[in-house]
Parts: C-alpha cells; sequence; structure tokens
C-alpha cells in the first residue's frame, strides 16, 4: 500500500475523518467574530466600571522596618548568620546541595547549580552598611567586623541571634549581655538605614545605576514574617488556598485549582519537599490533560456522560426520527 | 491550478513547477486551505448550539487582552498606580483576561464532552491545550509584574515552586524585568501563535461530526487499530 | 484625589474577602460565584435554541 492509500483507508475506516457530505446551513463567521468582539468589549467595559481592580500597596522595606521593626531585626540576624531561608535555601541562591527538595531519588533543583548567588551576611547587612556609613559607630563596628576571621564572625551573629530568639517578641532593647562585638552596632544602623528608605534603594542599586532585577529586596523581604502577615490576612498563603484568591472580595485565579489542592492535603500539606512533588503530580497531569485524545477511559467520557445527545439533539432528532 | 500565461517550449509539467519557493508556498497553501474552506460560508448542520461560539468569543477576549495591555505599555508598567485613566485601563486589561479565562474554559468544556478530537483532530486538541497553558503562563507573568503588594507575593511564594525543579534558576519570577518581558513579548506571541495553528487545524479538519446517531450499526467494529476515536 | 476618583467604583471589592469552608476546600464568594455563573453560561449554551434550528416533524 502507498502512504496515500493507507490514508484514504483509514479515514474510511474513520467516519468522523470524513469531509462532511451531509446537508449544510449558511453562517457567517466573519459576522459571527464582529458580534463576539462588540460583545466581549462591552462586557469589559461594564465590569471594568462596575468592579475596578485591586491595587494593593507595595511594601518597602522601610515600612516593614518601621512598622515591625523587631521581626526587621531578627530577619537582619538571620541573613547576618546564616539560618534565614534565603541563606539555607540551595539552589539556585547557595551552594548547599543538602538543601534541594528531592523527588524520589531526583534533586532537580541542583541540576543548574547556582545561578543567582546570594551571599546573605554580605548582600543583606554589611555591603548596605558599607554603602552608608557615615557615623563614626558604625564605621569602627565595621571595622572590628572585617578585621576578623570568619569564624569569629559566625561566633557573634550565631550568639546574637540565639540570645535575640529568646527574648520574648525579639525586642532587640531587651537582649541578654552578651559577646556580641560589632553586631548590635550593626543591626541598629541597619535598623535606621531601614526606616530613612535607604536600604530599599541600596539593596535594589547592588551598585549599578539602571537595575529592573528585584531579587534581593524580595528574598529579605521574604525572610521576615512581616510580608507573610500581610498575605496570610487576605487568605493568600499556600495553605489557604492562597493560590486562587486576590486580595479583598476580588475574583482570583480560579484556574488554578487543581494546582493549589495539593498543597492543602498530606503528603504535599506537610512534606519539606511539597512544592517539588505538587509539581511532578502537576506535570504528569498536564501531560495526560494535552493526550487527552490518546488516553483511553478519559477520551471514552464524553460517551458515557453524553452531554453530547443534548448539544446535537437537533441533529439527532432529524436522523434518528428518519430512521423509525 | 494558478493560469500563468504559457511561453514557447513550457510543457504542462513545467508550468507546475514555476515561481521558485514562492511559488511552492502557495500552492501548498491554496492546496491545504483554498479560499471557501479557509473563510466558508456555511457550516454543518450540525453546528447549530451556542456552545459553538465560545471558541471565537475566547478570540474576541483575548484581542481585546492585547488591545488594553497595549494601551498599559503606551505608559509603562508604573502608569496605573497613579492615573486614575490609567487606573480603569488596567481593570479594563484585568475583565478581559478574567472573561478570555472563562470563555476559554466553557469552550473546553464543550469540545471535550463533544470528543472534539475524534477524525484525526487530535492536533487541534493539542494546540487548544497546549493554548491553555500558555495563558495560565501568560496570566501569571502578568500578576508578577503589577507592582504592588500581590506581586511581592505572588513571586516570594512562586519561586518556591519553580525552584524546587530547577527552573527557577533561569526563570527568576524575583527579576521584573525579565518577568515584564516575558508577559508582554514571548507568550503573548506563544499564545497568538498556538491559536492561529489551532483555528487553521479547524478550518482543515472540519468542526468534528456528532457522534453515529443510535440507530445506524456501530462502526467501531471495522475502525483500523491506530485511528484515534474515543 | 484621583486615585481616590479610581477607586470610586460603585461596587468596592477592596473589602475584605468573604469565604465559604467546606472541609478541606475553602473557597472565596468571589470565585465560586464566578465559577456558578460559568457553569451556568455553560448549561445555558447547550440548552438554549440557536437561532435558525427548525422543528421539522
Amino acid at each position: 500500500m502507498t502512504a496515500a492509500t493507507t490514508r484514504a483507508y483509514r479515514r474510511e475506516a474513520d467516519p468522523a475523518a470524513q469531509p462532511w457530505t451531509g446537508p449544510k446551513r449558511p453562517y457567517d463567521l466573519v459576522k459571527e467574530f464582529v458580534v463576539a468582539l462588540v460583545v466581549v468589549s462591552i462586557l469589559t467595559v461594564i465590569l471594568a466600571a462596575l468592579f475596578s481592580s485591586p491595587d494593593d500597596k507595595q511594601l518597602t522595606l522601610a515600612e516593614w522596618a518601621k512598622a515591625a521593626p523587631n521581626d526587621f531585626v531578627a530577619t537582619a540576624a538571620t541573613e547576618l548568620d546564616g539560618t534565614s531561608g534565603s541563606a539555607t535555601y540551595g539552589a539556585p541562591y547557595t551552594h548547599d546541595k543538602s538543601a534541594a527538595q528531592k523527588i524520589g531519588p531526583l534533586a532537580p533543583q541542583n541540576w543548574p547549580g547556582v545561578t543567582i548567588p546570594i551571599d546573605s551576611a554580605q548582600d543583606f547587612v554589611v555591603r548596605p552598611l558599607q554603602g552608608a556609613a557615615v557615623g563614626s559607630n558604625l564605621q569602627a563596628a565595621l571595622k572590628q567586623w572585617s578585621a576578623a576571621s570568619a569564624d569569629q564572625q559566625q561566633k557573634w551573629a550565631a550568639a546574637y541571634d540565639t540570645a535575640l530568639a529568646a527574648v520574648p517578641d525579639t525586642d532587640p532593647a531587651k537582649i541578654a549581655t552578651g559577646d556580641y562585638g560589632p553586631v548590635p552596632v550593626m543591626m541598629t544602623q541597619l535598623l535606621a538605614l531601614a526606616q530613612s528608605g535607604g536600604l530599599d534603594g541600596a539593596l535594589l542599586a547592588q551598585g549599578r545605576f539602571y537595575q529592573t532585577d528585584y531579587t534581593k529586596p524580595l528574598l529579605f523581604l521574604a525572610d521576615g514574617t512581616y510580608l507573610e502577615d500581610l498575605a496570610r490576612a487576605q487568605h493568600l498563603g499556600g495553605d489557604q488556598w492562597g493560590m486562587m484568591n486576590e486580595t479583598g472580595n476580588y475574583p482570583g485565579q480560579a484556574w488554578l485549582w487543581l494546582y493549589t489542592f495539593w498543597y492543602q492535603v498530606k503528603p504535599f500539606s506537610t512534606s519539606g519537599n511539597g512544592d517539588a512533588l505538587v509539581w511532578s503530580v502537576m506535570a504528569l497531569l498536564t501531560v495526560v490533560f494535552v493526550l487527552v485524545p490518546f488516553i483511553p477511559g478519559v477520551r471514552s467520557i464524553p460517551k458515557l456522560i453524553p452531554i453530547h445527545r443534548l448539544i446535537w439533539r437537533n441533529y439527532y432528532r432529524d436522523v434518528e426520527g428518519r430512521g423509525a | 491550478m494558478t493560469s500563468v500565461p504559457a511561453s514557447p517550449g513550457d510543457t504542462p509539467a513545467a508550468q507546475e513547477e514555476t515561481g521558485g519557493w514562492t511559488g511552492w508556498v502557495r500552492r501548498r497553501a491554496l492546496r491545504s486551505f483554498p479560499p471557501e474552506q479557509l473563510l466558508p460560508d456555511k457550516q454543518p448542520i450540525y453546528v447549530a448550539s451556542w456552545i459553538y461560539v465560545f471558541g471565537v468569543a475566547t478570540i474576541a477576549a483575548f484581542i481585546v487582552v492585547l488591545a488594553t495591555g497595549g494601551i498599559l505599555a503606551l505608559r509603562g508598567p508604573a502608569w496605573w498606580h497613579g492615573s486614575s485613566v490609567g487606573h480603569y485601563v488596567n481593570s479594563l486589561h484585568l475583565w478581559s483576561v478574567e472573561i478570555f479565562m472563562a470563555f476559554m474554559v466553557i469552550h473546553l468544556w464543550g469540545k471535550f464532552f463533544m470528543a472534539a478530537w475524534r477524525g484525526k483532530r487530535a492536533l487541534t486538541w493539542i494546540t487548544g491545550a497546549v493554548s491553555f497553558l500558555a495563558s495560565i503562563g501568560t496570566a501569571f507573568t502578568g500578576y508578577l509584574t503589577q507592582q504592588n503588594l500581590a506581586s511581592q507575593w505572588v513571586s516570594t511564594q512562586a519561586k518556591d515552586g519553580l525552584n524546587s525543579v530547577g527552573i527557577g534558576a533561569y526563570f527568576n519570577v524575583l527579576d521584573f524585568g525579565q518577568m515584564l518581558m516575558w508577559h508582554i513579548v514571548l507568550l503573548p506571541l506563544g499564545v497568538g501563535i498556538l491559536v492561529v495553528a489551532h483555528v487553521l487545524l479547524v478550518r482543515r479538519h472540519g468542526v468534528v461530526p456528532p457522534f453515529p446517531p443510535k440507530d445506524t450499526p456501530s462502526r467501531d467494529a471495522t475502525v483500523a487499530e491506530g485511528s484515534v476515536q474515543a | 484625589m484621583r486615585l481616590a476618583l479610581a477607586l470610586m467604583s460603585p461596587i468596592n471589592l477592596n473589602h475584605p474577602g468573604r469565604y465559604v469552608h467546606w472541609g478541606v476546600i475553602q473557597i472565596s464568594v468571589a470565585n465560586l460565584v464566578l465559577i456558578l455563573i460559568m457553569v451556568a453560561v455553560f448549561a445555558a449554551a447547550i440548552l438554549l435554541p440557536f437561532p435558525g434550528t427548525r422543528r421539522r416533524k
């Protein structure tokens, strides 16, 4: 058989593949499109005028530092001693391979390596302070810090972080006395820098003039709890079906229902590999969705739930009536 | 067959081959999509239900999304925060997207229950499904580039999912510049190309016919192995 | 002032969201309404007569 004959044979065997030879009716596609465009435009204009759109104000580091200074300092302390979320994240930010999420034996998080390097102590604390060191107080503290060995720096930072965590409400003013070196001065000065708005600029600019990459300010913000508290108040948390939601009473992203569903149930909700596991499940379901025509069972559902009998009821009434 | 003035010495076979690459493209295009098939003014008798309008309604909504996005682009991504006109245009963009997604899903429900992939139409389903996924991606990058509290939260959350499978190393949701360019250039282009392919496939294969009526003998037994049908 | 005008839409959706809980499911009223409207539109699209379909005896 030639290829053309095989194709013709297959087409003949599959009635749905044959060109329609039955009756036709006039159908103005261009008019249909124009009417659809007008209807959708009017609907959009009306909905936009009635409901507007949400625009919850962006959170600056300055606002965070002013509204929740204790949370800010506690976060800065974890950046300095390398225990923050960003510092312990692994790829693509840091080199800790053991931090990666796993899917069984696989850790695809590690495969690209560190493409967005973050040094939390330098990026979030030391460098911004160096850029803003005008007071003799801070200059002396920074001098003491850079003159010390890495071990000594870690000792001071860890001691401060641990002591601060023990204070109710992590209020730095109430911290127990201890050997923290220059860290208390650095923390106070970083807080002041943040509250003045200088840290927003410093973290974003990174010494450059033009900038469009907000990685560092966003990572720092997300390492704290203030942003999360604001989000959770609006039901945007991961375990609140947050992916589907929008601020206020606006409809959100209803199409993400299945993606966010997995985060509400075990094992995904309690696993340290939750994100990787959900992605794997969704990747599989996505393949199933795209390849529905080839999947036995799934592709038979339309036959089992005969909504098509309603859609084509006129056609069936005409054709089946004739046979009776 | 296109009419080419015969030159002395031209055989009929030689006339078929004229026009070089251009001629070849033209002949291929006309063979795949004769004008009456590309823009028919008739449809089979069974194309008679309101469910059939949701494909074109989705396309219409897509055009409104592109147009409102284009107006936002005129004044840049920060315009809508400080201007009431800009805020209204942003609202137009948001609601046209909600309409776009709603109509697309209704169209998907209809096409699923019609098993519209039958009769060698699997690729039509596939291009539609991938368009849906690409649209979700486009909407996602849109949320990332609003430059408000929602963007800050969505980006810092979404990074975890993407990082966990290695994608985040190259697709950095915290990088506003990168996300904006994906949102206004790459993804709309991708969705547009997919939609064009999808519609051309519908024109090529015709609207899927109904399942065989009840009083005709089942054709399943005579179907050759390997053909795709429900 | 201009920003205030922008938000003076007749229906202000910027109040705290209302949510419906049912077991593990938690859905905003806004999303629920949207989904119900979509289902209603789907049903209507299938059931409403389409112009040009004549009943033939």
